[in-house]
């Protein structure tokens, strides 16, 4: 099964993606606080994008697509035509670290990289896809 | 969205968070707490119990503020939290960093002895 949605650049249309995400996995027997997790995850990353990628410009899109394999592994992309933002390249502060220097960001990406099972990127057709995998023990 | 009410009670201050803070709110988190550090409340409270959701940029404000909040001896409790909020704030072990009760109770009782 597969889910697509698109959205302009613009950090008040989080709340849009998170409901889109949630009401996606509803009826895939997905527990309820991995749902959470997930919407979360998703929202770091979308969030990361308009900010750093498009300065929240709001003419910009963000495409998402979610595919439902067998009721257990979701692949999430995330496609987009702005600069690529790997955060597999970028080293995740220490606590002691974030909070030492007072740091607000930073964070995202943690939760991120601790709720995926896997952060890939790839191009296609001049677009750069972010893809990410979870699989849900239900 | 968010809205964020602050009320005082037995010298605290009481942050309500109603709603939602994802990168687009926690700018009124921030504006709320900084508002009460700069009133001088040295007790700060803040109720959970209706916050629906927290991403990154609301933890980063409570994580920004520890370092001077131990520099200007000031308490801040958080409490009333959902699960789902709290599972947020243990992914990344934040629960251990930040004071978190479950009542108001607890959390008035644990900043009093603290403000000692």
């Amino acid at each position: 099964m597969n889910y697509q949605y698109s959205i302009g650049c613009s950090l008040t249309n989080l709340k849009g993606i998170r409901d889109f995400i949630r009401t996606s996995l509803k009826g895939h027997g997905v527990p309820e606080v991995e749902i959470s997790a997930i919407v979360l995850a998703l929202d770091e990353m979308c969030s990361n994008l308009m900010i750093h990628a498009h300065h929240c410009n709001p003419d910009h899109v963000l495409e998402l697509h979610i595919e439902v394999d067998n009721g257990r592994t979701f692949v999430f992309e995330i496609i987009d035509d702005g600069d690529v933002f790997d955060i597999n390249a970028y080293k995740t502060p220490t606590m002691d670290n974030l909070v030492h220097e007072k740091r607000k960001g930073g964070l995202g990406i943690s939760l991120v990289k601790s709720i995926m099972d896997s952060i890939e990127y790839a191009k296609k057709n001049g677009k750069n896809i972010c893809r990410l995998t979870k699989t849900v023990n239900n | 969205m968010v809205h964020i009410k602050r009320l005082q009670e037995d010298g605290a201050d009481i942050i309500a968070i109603i709603g939602e803070i994802d990168a687009s709110s926690s700018i009124e988190l921030d504006l709320s707490i900084a508002k009460s550090v700069g009133e001088g409340f040295r007790k700060i409270l803040v109720d959970c119990s209706a916050l629906e959701y927290i991403s990154s940029a609301g933890l980063g404000v409570f994580m920004s503020y520890i370092e001077e909040f131990k520099d200007k001896n000031v308490t801040m409790v958080l409490f009333g939290m959902k699960e789902k909020v709290m599972n947020t704030f243990a992914i990344l072990g934040l629960a251990d960093l930040l004071l978190i009760r479950d009542s108001k109770q607890e959390a008035k009782q644990l900043a009093n002895e603290l403000s000692v």
